[in-house]
């Protein structure tokens, strides 16, 4: 029996090929921001997507945040469907007025008069020392203000697949995609970052987490890298017997309780694990709905794991003290399960 | 050829009869609304009181930036507006029922009560407006994309304060309409100040127009609150627009007659200010255009004059006879489904 061969395709691949199709698809797509254009983007999210659609779809931009998004904003509302890209997360600061007063509650303000149907994709992640104004996730930031979906997918084929349903949805979808799981030649080379993906279109929707693997004794809850960090841990917990249900997130606004509760109802013990501050943060939001929900399913107390609440910090030393990874996650489960 | 047609050859009578309609209708909304949002708010003023509570920026004064510039465009033509909106909004011509069943909080409002007299929004109109200083523009710029995308001759305009003239917006909002050669217009309305900031204290220009150069785009300057002059630059603006020849900033001094908002003691301000303006009144000075020309009675005139308060009142009526939304309904329309 012959089996066929896998298509594998890195995250910024997979991502920019969603956009591709969709941009076939529907005349009304069309990208827009920095270095999008030949660069196919500073993290290669529109590789090749200039050579095939040209310039008047394709539109590198000054450097305007608040210029651009607000014109994604307005585009959208005349029925376009525009997809902007903030090139890092950490540049909100001089946009946040267009995505949080504007993208994110006119169609509130307006009762449903007015839709906007558009993505603002942006990097996000550290690990590689680009210190505290490049390294950001700022998941919470984004999902914790109403109005917006926000996704943050973590392998190449939910990358193609969750942006093909933000390009399709009807509301404004903040996409964010983790830096190092794009599979760039100049980052590290990490086998997560490239994954089966299908060439013809697919979706997959963006308010549904993901059960990554199997266990019974512990939930473990990841968002992006931290997922991948996650299941290197469970691994390792395997060889001392501990099975490890690891979930990745990958909507972090709708947020998919049921999964989470489901999961927490069948192993009792929960370690949230986030690449985002600790304080007021998903681990914090994840770990109240456990409480306000399944409190007396547990048989541990709740463990967080997420950045110390510093910014992030520059030398190699300091980085990896603050991030989690998944010596921080086994030790943490280990603890956990002495506890009981 | 008329007399007025030789006074004024490159206008129609017929636009600016329109335009006196709209001045006219804006003023007395206006004029109600100092009214409605006046109750239950004594004697002790309390600005989540009365029928129309939260703040409240009437345009009393400043009618002919809205009618001047709406007489050249159609509902295919994209508007954004400001915090101060209802000369914009009537002008362009919004559902009035509805534009006004929303400033007082209810069900059958635009945004359904959940937005109030500075968040109106009509897309059967194109016409939108935002709380936040300058923030309109980009959403101008954006139509004016989607126009040229879609290969329609639509225009965008946005207009704006002169207040809003100094925030990044509006740089970075030019510099885009200019590079990309869009159908996009910026009206400055130069009303004095921004809230109680006199222009000369915040503006390193005499006027804005001038820092069209800056952008490579058109500038012009309208004097005097005067609608003819501010018909004049706009038909050249949107000309200009609709023919792929890029944005145009237009400034027109204009007269803020009120406060800043219901309720602003106006202390930064001469008490003979205001009436040296209203002596200006740009209503007045049209009409008097209109009668000299004698193209017009003072009884077509009043016909006009009662038929835009009957739509005016009409409107009140709906809003008052209107249901509040039902509480629970604050949880719709987060999203569309």
């Amino acid at each position: 029996m012959e089996t066929a061969k896998k298509r594998m395709l890195t995250g910024n691949k997979a991502m920019a090929e969603a956009i591709a199709q969709e941009m076939e698809n529907d005349q009304n797509v069309f990208v827009l921001g920095e270095d999008i254009g030949k660069y196919g983007g500073i993290f290669g999210s529109t590789q090749g997507l200039m050579e095939k659609f040209g310039p008047e779809r394709v539109l590198d931009t000054p450097i305007s945040e608040t210029a651009f998004i607000g014109a994604a904003i307005g585009a959208a509302a005349e029925g376009m469907r525009p997809i902007a890209e903030l090139m890092f997360v950490d540049f909100f600061g001089v946009c946040m007025d267009q995505i949080y007063n504007h993208m994110a509650k006119i169609p509130y303000m307006s009762g449903g008069n007015v839709r906007l149907p558009m993505v603002l994709m942006t990097s996000v992640g550290g690990g590689y020392s680009d210190a505290a104004q490049h390294s950001q996730t700022l998941y919470a930031t984004f999902a914790h203000m109403p109005g917006m979906k926000v996704v943050a997918p973590s392998t190449p084929y939910d990358l193609k697949g969750m942006m093909t349903s933000a390009i399709r949805d009807d509301n404004p979808v903040v996409f964010m995609f983790h830096k190092s799981l794009q599979g760039l030649g100049w980052m590290d080379q990490l086998d997560y970052a490239v994954g089966h993906v299908p060439e013809e279109s697919y979706t997959v929707p963006l308010d549904k987490a993901n059960v990554m693997r199997e266990g019974k004794d512990v939930t473990i809850v990841g968002i992006q890298m931290m997922t991948h960090y996650a299941m290197e841990a469970a691994e390792r917990l395997a060889q001392d017997g501990i099975e490890a249900e690891v979930i990745d997130l990958r909507s972090l606004a709708p947020i998919d309780k049921d999964t989470i509760l489901k999961s927490v109802k069948k192993t009792h013990r929960l370690v949230v694990v986030d690449e985002d501050y600790r304080s007021y943060g998903m681990t914090a939001e994840i770990a109240a709905i456990v409480s306000e929900e399944a409190l007396y399913e547990l048989e541990a107390p709740i463990k967080r794991l997420a950045i110390p609440d510093v910014p992030i910090p520059y030398s190699h030393v300091l980085e990896d003290f603050v991030l989690p990874g998944p010596d921080k996650i086994v030790e943490a489960v280990k603890q956990m399960m002495d506890e009981a | 050829m008329t007399k007025f047609e030789e006074k004024q050859p490159s206008v129609s009578v017929d636009k600016l009869m329109w335009m006196y309609e709209q001045m006219v209708k804006i003023r007395y909304y206006e004029d109600q609304m100092v009214e409605a949002y006046t109750e239950g708010k004594s004697p002790v003023f309390n600005i989540g009181e009365g029928p129309v509570p939260g703040e409240m920026h009437l345009a009393t004064g400043q009618e002919p930036a809205a009618a001047g510039m709406m007489v050249h465009l159609t509902k295919d033509d994209t508007v954004t507006a400001p915090h101060r909106p209802h000369h914009h909004a009537i002008a362009k011509g919004i559902d009035l029922k509805k534009m006004t069943a929303e400033i007082f909080g209810k069900e059958s409002g635009l945004g359904k009560g959940k937005g109030g007299h500075m968040h109106l929004f009509d897309p059967e109109v194109k016409f939108s407006c935002g709380g936040i200083v300058a923030a309109g523009i980009p959403h101008a710029v954006g139509a004016a994309m989607a126009n040229k995308m879609k290969g329609k001759d639509w225009v965008a305009v946005a207009f704006i304060g002169e207040g809003a003239a100094n925030a990044g917006a509006f740089h970075e909002s030019l510099n885009l309409a200019a590079l990309w050669n869009l159908p996009l217009i910026v009206v400055v309305e130069d009303n004095s100040y921004g809230i109680s900031v006199p222009k000369k204290s915040s503006t390193s220009v005499e006027s804005n127009d001038l820092r069209a150069s800056a952008y490579g785009v058109a500038g012009a300057y309208v004097k005097d609150n005067d609608p003819i002059a501010m018909y004049k630059a706009s038909e050249e603006a949107v000309n200009r627009a609709r023919n792929g020849q890029g944005p145009t900033i237009i400034e027109i001094e204009t007269f803020r007659f009120l406060g800043h908002f219901q309720g602003d003691p106006e202390l930064y301000r001469d008490k003979q200010e205001v009436p040296g303006l209203r002596a200006r009144d740009p209503i007045m000075k049209l009409r008097q255009q209109l009668l000299d020309a004698e193209q017009i009675t003072e009884t077509e005139l009043e016909d006009i004059d009662t038929r835009a308060k009957q739509q005016v009142d009409e409107a009140y009526q709906f809003a008052r006879d209107s249901d509040y939304p039902k509480p629970e309904a604050a949880l719709d329309d987060v999203f569309t489904s």
